[in-house]
C-alpha cells in the first residue's frame, strides 16, 4: 500500500496550491462573486496556464491526467481556495462527455476548452428532476433532417458564460445529448448569482433548431456516458468540500488559539478543544472517503465508493461547517470573513447530484443488489 | 395533572386568533411567509396595529400601559402570532429596554420612553458586545467619563442588530476603569443623532445587513441619561437578560418552520413520489417533530411555573439549547427538501419582476439556514448556557 501522491500529482498539487494563495485571496475571491460575470476571465486563462483544466484529461485526450486521484488533487485545492470558477462543470463534466461521445469535430472543442479558450455548460437538470439523472422531460421531434428542443432546464451552473451548452433531451425512450451554440435561436437564459458564488440559470428551449451535427454520441443511449461522468463530478465534488473542510478547520484551530475570552484563549475550553478533536476525526475519515471515490472511480466498485465518499462528506461536511461556525461565534456570520464562503461551499456542494440522503439511498440500493 | 388549556385560555386563544385574522396585513404575512424579511416600515406598521389593540406590551404592567398577561397567555399569543406568519416584535425596547426602565429607572425616565416605545416614536438597539467582549460581556471597554452635567463616550459597539433603523441605544459602558470588572459598568441611554456617532454595516453570510458596528468619537450623553446608579449597570444588565430570554424556546417558530418543511416535502416529488414519502427523508421530519412536541410541553411546564411567579432559571438555559438545536435542524431539513433549487441566491432570483426561479418556497431556504446559525451565537451561546446548566448540578450553584 502506498498512500503518497506521484510525483506528477505532488507537483500539481503543490503549484496550485501556490498559485491559488498568491492569487485568489479572499479580497480577490469577493470580488468576482460581486462581479456581473461572476467568475474571472484572467483567474481562467491562468489557471489554464498552469495545467489545472489538463490535468482533468488523459493524454489521448490531449491532457495529463484524467485520472481519479488526479480530479481528486485539483479540486481539494479549489475548495481550498473557495474557487467559484466553473472548473468542474466546463472543464470536467463537459469536458468529459464531449470525450466520452463526442466525434472528431466535437472533440476539437476539448483542445479549446484545455487551452482556457471555452466555457461549456450542462443543461440537463429540470425543475421536477431533483437528482435523479434519467428524470428528463425536455422532447426532440425529428423534423427532415433538422431536430427541433423543447424544455426548461433548471439551475444551469456557468449557463451564461458558456459558448455551448450541452443540453439532455428524452427520444426513443433514450436520453440524448446535443451540443448547442450559445445565441442559438429559441435558446433563452434567466441568469441569477449562487449564495455559493458563481453563476446559474434556468434556461428555456423553444423550439430550438439543430442540425443533425449537434447530437453528441448515439441517440437515445446516452444515460451511461452522463453517468460515468457524473460519477467523476462526485469525487470532484467530494475533494472540493474535502479541501473547504481543511481551510475550515484550519481557521477554527488558529481562532481558537488567538482568540480571547475571560482572559485566556477560547481554545483552553476543553468544551471547545473535544469539538475539535471530533472535527479532526471526521476530516480523516473525510480523506479516506475521498481516496476511496478516486480510486475506485475506474473500477466496478466505483459507484457504491461513491454514494459511500458522498454521504460521509455530506455528513462530515455539514459539521465541520457549523461547528466552526459556531466556535468562532459572531465573527463567522460576516459575509467578508474567509470561513463564512467557505461555510457555504461546504454546505452546498451537498444540492449537486445528489444530497446526503440521495447517496444513502443509493448506497442501501447498490448493497442490496 | 391537566395537559388541555382552561376554558379561559381557549377563549383567550380564540380571540387572539380572530384578532390576526382580521388585523394582520395579508401582505405583511405573506412576505413572513416566504422567508422575507420588512423593513423597518413594516415594522412599524405591525407595532402600530398592535399598539391599537393594546397588546403590543403583554409583558408591560397595566400602569405602563401594558396589557399585563400571564406567561401562559403570552405563550397562546406567540404561538398564534407565529402560526399566522406575523411579523416578529422587535424585541429591544418593548421586552428588554422597558422592564428595565419599569424597575430600576426614574420616574422621568419612565414617563418620556415608555410611551415613546409604544407609540414607535423611538427605535431602540442593544449596544452591549463589542470587539474584545462576546461571551465575556464584562471584559467591555467603551468608557464613559463623567464632565460636569455630561459623560463624554469613547469606543465600540458592535453586533447591533438593526442599529441601521434606531434612533436610541441603550449601551453598556465603563465609568469605573479601577473596580473590578463587573463593578465598573454603567447603563446608558444614548441618543443615535449625537454628533460623534458612526454606524457601519455589517453584511452577514446570506447577504443580509442586519447588525452594525456602532463607534463612538467623543460623544456627549447628559447624565440624565444614566440609568439608576452608575457602576451598577450589571444588575441591570443581568435583569434586562433574563427578560432577552423570554419565549426563547421558539416553539411557536419551529412549528411554523416544520409545518413549512411539509407543505414543500408534499410539493417536491422524488421519483415520482412525494418527498414526504420518502422513508429517510420522512424519518428526519418525524424526529424533528417528536423533539418538538417534547419540547413543547417542557416549555410549558416552565412558562405554567413561571405564570404563578416562580421565577425560571436554570431552565431558561435550556429551553435556549434545545429550542435553538430544533429550529436549526429544521432550517436544515427545508434547505434538503428543496434539492437543487436551494442554489440560488434567493434575494437576487426571487425578487424584482423577474421570472421566477424554481418553486416559490424553495428561494430562501439556504439563506435562512445560514443565518439561523446565529440562533446558538447570540443571547448567550450555546456553550455558555451548557456551562450555566452544568454549574448548577456540579457546583451547588
Ligand atoms: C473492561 C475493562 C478492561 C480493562 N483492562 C485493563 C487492563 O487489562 N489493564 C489495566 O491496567 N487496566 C485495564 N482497564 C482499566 C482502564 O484502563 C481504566 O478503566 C481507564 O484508564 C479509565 O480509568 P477509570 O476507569 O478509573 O476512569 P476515570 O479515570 O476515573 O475516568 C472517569 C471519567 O472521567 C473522564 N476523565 C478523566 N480524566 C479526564 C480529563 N482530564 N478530562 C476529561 N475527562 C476526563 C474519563 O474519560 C471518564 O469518562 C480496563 C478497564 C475496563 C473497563
Ligand atoms: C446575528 C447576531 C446578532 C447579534 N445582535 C446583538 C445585539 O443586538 N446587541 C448585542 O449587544 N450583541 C448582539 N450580538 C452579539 C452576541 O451576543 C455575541 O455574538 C455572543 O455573545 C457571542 O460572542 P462572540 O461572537 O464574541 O463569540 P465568543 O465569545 O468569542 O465565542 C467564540 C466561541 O467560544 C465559545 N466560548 C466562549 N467562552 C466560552 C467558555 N467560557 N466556555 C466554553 N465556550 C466558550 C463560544 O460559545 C463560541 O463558540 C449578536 C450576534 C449575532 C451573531
Amino acid at each position: 500500500m502506498n498512500f503518497d501522491l506521484t510525483e506528477e500529482r505532488q507537483m500539481l498539487q503543490d503549484t496550485l496550491r501556490r498559485f491559488l494563495r498568491d492569487r485568489y485571496t479572499t479580497e480577490t475571491r469577493n470580488t468576482i462573486i460581486d462581479s456581473e460575470a461572476g467568475l474571472s476571465a484572467e483567474i481562467w486563462g491562468e489557471l489554464a496556464e498552469l495545467g489545472v483544466l489538463g490535468a482533468l484529461f488523459s493524454e489521448d485526450q490531449g491532457g495529463f491526467g484524467g485520472a481519479g486521484f488526479d480530479i481528486a488533487v485539483v479540486f481539494e485545492e479549489l475548495g481550498r481556495a473557495g474557487v467559484v470558477e466553473p472548473v468542474l462543470d466546463t472543464a470536467l463534466i463537459c469536458g468529459g462527455l464531449l470525450t466520452e461521445l463526442g466525434d472528431d469535430d466535437q472533440r476539437q472543442l476539448v483542445e479549446e476548452l484545455i487551452g482556457g479558450a471555452l466555457h461549456l455548460a450542462l443543461a440537463h437538470s429540470e425543475p421536477g428532476s431533483r437528482y435523479d439523472l434519467d428524470a428528463v422531460e425536455t422532447q426532440i421531434v425529428q423534423n427532415g433532417s433538422d431536430i427541433v428542443l423543447n424544455g426548461r432546464k433548471a439551475v444551469v451552473v456557468n449557463a451564461e458564460a458558456a459558448d455551448h451548452l450541452i443540453v439532455s433531451a428524452r427520444e426513443a425512450g433514450g436520453l440524448s445529448l446535443f451540443v448547442v451554440p450559445s445565441g442559438t435561436a429559441g435558446v433563452s437564459l434567466r441568469g441569477y448569482p449562487m449564495l455559493a458564488g458563481g453563476r446559474a440559470a434556468e434556461v428555456m428551449l423553444d423550439d430550438v433548431q439543430l442540425p443533425e451535427s449537434a447530437r453528441l454520441g448515439a441517440g437515445g443511449r446516452a444515460l451511461s456516458a452522463l453517468e460515468a461522468v457524473i460519477a467523476r463530478a462526485n469525487v470532484a465534488l467530494a475533494a472540493e468540500a474535502l479541501g473547504a473542510m481543511e481551510t475550515a478547520t484550519a481557521l477554527t484551530r488558529e481562532y481558537l488559539l488567538t482568540r480571547k475570552q475571560f482572559g485566556r484563549p477560547i481554545g483552553t475550553f476543553q468544551a471547545l478543544q473535544h469539538r475539535m478533536a471530533d472535527l479532526l476525526i471526521e476530516m480523516e475519515q473525510a480523506r479516506s472517503a475521498v481516496i476511496n471515490a478516486a480510486g475506485y472511480l475506474e473500477t466496478d466498485q466505483r459507484d457504491k465508493q461513491i454514494a459511500s465518499a458522498r454521504n460521509l462528506i455530506g455528513r462530515a461536511g455539514r459539521l465541520v461547517a457549523e461547528e466552526a461556525i459556531q466556535l468562532h461565534g459572531g465573527i463567522a456570520m460576516t459575509q467578508e470573513y474567509e470561513l463564512a464562503h467557505i461555510a457555504k461551499r461546504i454546505v452546498m456542494t451537498d444540492h449537486r447530484f445528489g444530497d446526503t440522503d440521495y447517496h444513502l439511498e443509493r448506497f442501501i440500493e447498490l448493497s442490496a443488489a | 395533572m391537566d395537559l388541555s388549556y382552561s376554558p379561559e385560555e381557549i377563549a383567550f386563544r380564540d380571540e387572539v386568533r380572530a384578532f390576526l385574522d382580521a388585523k394582520l396585513p395579508k401582505e405583511m404575512s405573506d412576505v413572513i411567509r416566504a422567508g422575507g424579511e420588512l423593513g423597518k416600515e413594516g415594522h412599524d406598521r405591525w407595532h402600530a396595529i398592535l399598539n391599537e389593540q393594546g397588546w403590543l406590551a403583554p409583558n408591560w404592567p397595566k400602569e405602563f400601559g401594558g396589557a399585563e398577561w400571564n406567561a401562559v397567555q403570552r405563550h397562546i399569543f406567540e404561538e398564534e402570532c407565529a402560526a399566522a406568519y406575523a411579523p416578529r416584535i422587535v424585541p429591544f425596547g418593548l421586552s428588554m429596554l422597558a422592564p428595565v426602565l419599569q424597575k430600576f429607572g426614574s420616574k422621568e425616565q419612565q414617563d418620556h420612553y415608555l410611551p415613546r416605545i409604544l407609540s414607535g416614536e423611538d427605535w431602540w438597539c442593544q449596544g452591549y458586545s463589542e470587539p474584545g467582549a462576546g461571551s465575556d460581556l464584562a471584559s467591555l471597554k467603551t468608557k464613559a467619563v463623567r464632565d460636569g452635567d455630561h459623560y463624554i463616550v469613547n469606543g465600540q459597539k458592535t453586533w447591533t442588530t438593526l442599529g441601521q433603523y434606531a434612533n436610541w441605544i441603550f449601551c453598556l459602558v465603563r465609568t469605573d476603569p479601577e473596580a473590578k470588572q463587573q463593578e465598573g459598568i454603567s447603563f446608558l441611554l444614548i441618543d443615535m443623532n449625537t454628533p460623534g456617532i458612526e454606524v457601519r454595516p455589517i453584511i452577514l453570510l446570506d447577504g443580509t445587513h442586519e447588525v452594525n458596528e456602532v463607534w463612538f468619537t467623543d460623544v456627549k450623553v447628559p447624565v440624565e441619561n444614566l440609568v439608576g446608579e452608575e457602576n451598577k449597570g450589571w444588575t441591570y444588565a443581568k435583569y434586562l437578560l433574563t427578560h432577552e430570554r423570554t419565549n426563547i424556546a421558539g416553539v411557536g417558530f419551529s412549528q411554523a418552520g416544520l409545518n413549512a418543511v411539509k407543505r414543500m416535502a408534499k410539493a417536491e416529488k422524488h421519483k415520482g413520489k412525494p418527498l414526504i414519502e420518502n422513508p429517510h427523508f420522512a424519518a428526519r421530519v418525524a424526529q424533528v417533530e417528536i423533539d418538538l412536541m417534547a419540547m413543547s410541553t417542557t416549555n410549558l411546564r416552565i412558562i405554567s411555573k413561571a405564570a404563578v411567579g416562580q421565577a425560571p432559571g436554570v431552565e431558561a438555559s435550556m429551553l435556549k439549547v434545545k429550542g435553538t438545536i430544533i429550529r436549526q435542524e429544521i432550517n436544515d431539513l427545508a434547505r434538503r427538501a428543496a434539492g437543487p433549487y436551494a442554489m440560488p441566491f434567493a434575494s437576487e432570483a426571487v425578487e424584482g419582476d423577474n421570472m421566477p426561479v424554481g418553486p416559490d418556497y424553495a428561494g430562501p431556504v439556504a439563506a435562512q439556514y445560514f443565518n439561523n446559525r446565529k440562533l446558538s451565537i447570540f443571547g448567550g451561546s450555546n456553550e455558555i448556557q451548557r456551562g450555566i446548566i452544568a454549574k448548577t448540578m456540579l457546583a451547588g450553584g
